[in-house]
């Protein structure tokens, strides 16, 4: 099974190198200013704060990681994108992966857009969950906060009428979500196998998925209805004992769902009201899972450049718990933001997310600040709080810890 | 999007029409100062009607109290809307770190500004509060009311005065924000060339009536025979010490853009 992935990964790789040198070839041969070749790198340390709760998890990590972005205007409104990623952690084999994240063909007319290829695709309007975004797979290895996303195979059309873009999406393919490995922290108890993947659907990862979108700005609204059938991003983890060693492990279990998302971003005065909600079926019984918030800035604090926003967000969730947990069953989330506005863009964010039921509290913060023209310095923290033992965020309970972060721009 | 360099416009309705007629036909003495003041914004605005689209790139350097600078390229797409004010899109190139993040604007005449981000990283959209109006623009000491379409509307006005400037005899007049509440000005005042209504320096100052900031405009030069836009504008804070340089180039005219490419979907696939 590990071999079957790694000639995965292999192949990614391949095909992201021959399609970059495919690309470049082209490129050199053809108009010199109709492409562009850029990219990052960059570096990354974790120290944990406490000793790991969790057999063979690490005090520390480091990892490097790249991002090649190729662009191409081949003719009027035809382009290629292709963006690769890959990173090397030095404990966790898992979080050692690439991923094509962009390789689409995008032909565009003043009517209509299509694009076809490994796409990305954002729907959402809050800031701390991102419940209606379903296109894309999460990358979870690679990020806690579930922002980083695994280029999806699709066709994608977009029609821009008068009073709203209609969008339809065919998804081809399926992308399993990827779990940090059994040397990886922020993960459940006993790490999940994802080689021992099933599906609902007797076509596996070939189920041809399809969502529909409809989006419209009117008086002071964003608004975005959404549609989305096929194979949940979201697996259940069941338990199974390996057939010879009797070892426990779980394994990621996809089912076909119907969701049907509304998301709203919304200009009050002052104010930025945002909400997301959707109604799923397929996974145990149906549910609903709603949040929503507000963004309220503070221009010019003190007589100073710096702006200050403040995020207020709450998240209920219906679902049934025992069978697919969350961390956003009933939640009150807050955030500070603040830009200095100084020439290196240099900013703070405190977030909160604090569980209603349970008392189980997850803070971060994360510093930024650009070094120069093309380098740029994070530095994040996470703590968990009062962890609750009923609460699926405590297998993380030990997981405090500090990440600094380099990125190089070039 | 600028609009310090693009005189205000307006598309007339029948009243303004009428009053502008009499103010520009009446000798001046029948005119108050607040009547003169809105009848020069307004020939100001008129002069560039009809301009259409242009597209142009603008390189903003951030320099501060000890002369360290920063730059950033951006480019930029401009739209006339008729009756309404313009649409605008700014997409950066540098810092890399921002690359490809683009700022759309569509303003008003008369209410708020509708204003989105995006940010090419997560493909996603952000609304924008427009009455955030007086922050600053990417860390530069132009606000982005500086920077956002100045519509005649937007302003109460009031002339104070002819003077020489850079041996040009201009109009000095006093301009109020509609909006005080949002403001960061309480005032600013402007010069404005005689001979050809160009806006030459404005001096803006603060809720506390202090001088904040004094913009000084330069290098105009005339596309299609009849659009003045500067090459170079240059924003001094008083109070920090701090200075913002835009230099602009390659503004191109006609280049037949339309409502579509100032759209959600065109938004997203800007590079």
């Amino acid at each position: 099974m590990t071999n079957r992935r790694r000639s995965w990964k292999r192949l990614y790789v391949y095909l992201l190198c021959i399609s970059l040198l495919g690309c470049l070839c082209d490129h050199f041969i053809k108009t010199a200013n109709a492409a562009e070749l850029r990219g990052d790198f960059s570096l990354e340390g974790f120290l944990f704060l406490s000793n790991p709760a969790w057999q063979h998890q690490e005090n520390q990590s480091a990892s490097v990681a790249g991002n090649v972005e190729f662009f191409h205007d081949l003719q009027n409104n035809l382009s290629f994108t292709l963006e690769g990623f890959y990173r090397l952690d030095s404990q966790d084999k898992e979080r050692t992966h690439g991923d094509l994240r962009l390789a689409e063909f995008l032909y565009y007319t003043d009517n209509f857009e299509i694009t076809a290829g490994f796409g990305r695709v954002f729907w959402g309007a809050t800031e701390f969950v991102h419940l209606t975004d379903i296109i894309n797979q999460t990358d979870q290895v690679d990020a806690l906060d579930g922002e980083e996303k695994l280029g999806q195979p699709m066709i994608h059309f977009s029609l821009p009428l008068d009073a709203c873009v209609i969008e339809a999406f065919a998804l081809p393919w399926f992308r399993e979500r990827t779990f940090p490995g059994a040397k990886g922290r922020f993960r459940s108890p006993l790490a999940v196998d994802t080689d021992a993947a099933q599906y609902e659907s007797s076509s596996k990862k070939y189920h041809q998925d399809f969502a529909l979108r409809g989006s419209t700005t009117f008086a002071d609204a964003d608004v975005g209805l959404s549609y989305f059938r096929g194979t949940a991003r979201d697996p259940v983890l069941l338990l199974s004992f390996d057939k010879i060693s009797g070892s426990a492990f779980l394994y990621p279990y996809y089912q076909q769902i119907n969701q049907t998302g509304l998301d709203i971003q919304l200009i009050a005065g002052e104010w930025l009201i945002k909400g997301e909600a959707y109604y799923r079926t397929g996974q145990s019984r149906s549910y609903a899972a709603s949040t929503f918030g507000f963004e309220y800035t503070f221009v010019g604090i003190a007589g100073t450049m710096m702006d200050m926003g403040l995020i207020g967000e709450y998240v209920f969730d219906d679902r049934d718990n025992g069978w697919l947990p969350t961390i956003y069953e009933n939640d009150i989330m807050g955030g500070v933001r603040l830009a200095i506005n100084d020439m290196a863009s240099s900013n703070i964010l405190l977030g909160l997310i604090r569980d209603l039921d349970s008392g189980s509290t997850i803070i971060g913060i994360e510093a930024s600040r650009r070094l120069g023209d093309s380098l740029r310095l994070t530095l994040d923290a996470s703590f968990f709080i009062d962890m609750e033992y009923s609460d699926p965020a405590f297998a993380m309970a030990r997981d405090d810890c500090i990440k600094l972060e380099l990125v190089w721009y070039w | 999007m600028i609009l310090l360099s693009t005189p205000p416009r307006l598309l007339l309705n029948a009243i303004t029409c009428a009053s502008l007629l009499f103010t520009a036909v009446l000798p001046a003495h029948s005119q108050t100062a607040e009547e003169k003041g809105l009848a020069i914004a307004t020939e100001a605005d008129q002069r560039d009607d009809g301009f259409g689209d242009y597209t142009a790139d603008m390189s903003m350097t951030l320099r501060n109290k000890q002369g360290r600078e920063s730059t950033r390229l951006i480019r930029s797409k401009t739209l006339e809307v008729n009756g309404d004010g313009d649409k605008s899109l700014s997409i950066f190139d540098t810092p890399r770190d921002v690359k490809g993040t683009a700022f759309l604007s569509f303003s008003h005449r008369v209410g708020d500004d509708e204003q989105w981000l995006y940010l090419p990283a997560l493909k996603r959209v952000k609304r924008i509060n427009s009455r955030n109006k007086s922050g600053s623009f990417m860390g530069s000491e132009f606000a982005y009311e500086d920077i956002s379409s100045q519509e005649v509307e937007k302003y109460s006005y009031k002339h104070l005065r002819e003077e020489e400037l850079n041996g040009m005899l201009c109009y000095v007049g006093e301009s109020y924000p509609v909006d005080q509440k949002n403001s960061g000005y309480t005032r600013r005042i402007t010069w404005l060339d005689k001979a050809e209504y160009r806006l030459q320096k404005v001096e803006f100052y603060d809720r506390k009536q202090s001088h904040l900031k004094t913009l000084t405009v330069s290098g105009y030069q005339q596309y299609l025979g009849k659009y003045w836009r500067a090459d170079s504008m240059k924003m001094i804070n008083h109070q920090t010490g701090k200075s913002t340089t835009l230099q602009w180039t390659n503004y191109t005219f006609k280049t037949g853009l339309t409502d579509k490419d100032f759209n959600s979907t065109s938004l997203k696939r800007i590079r």
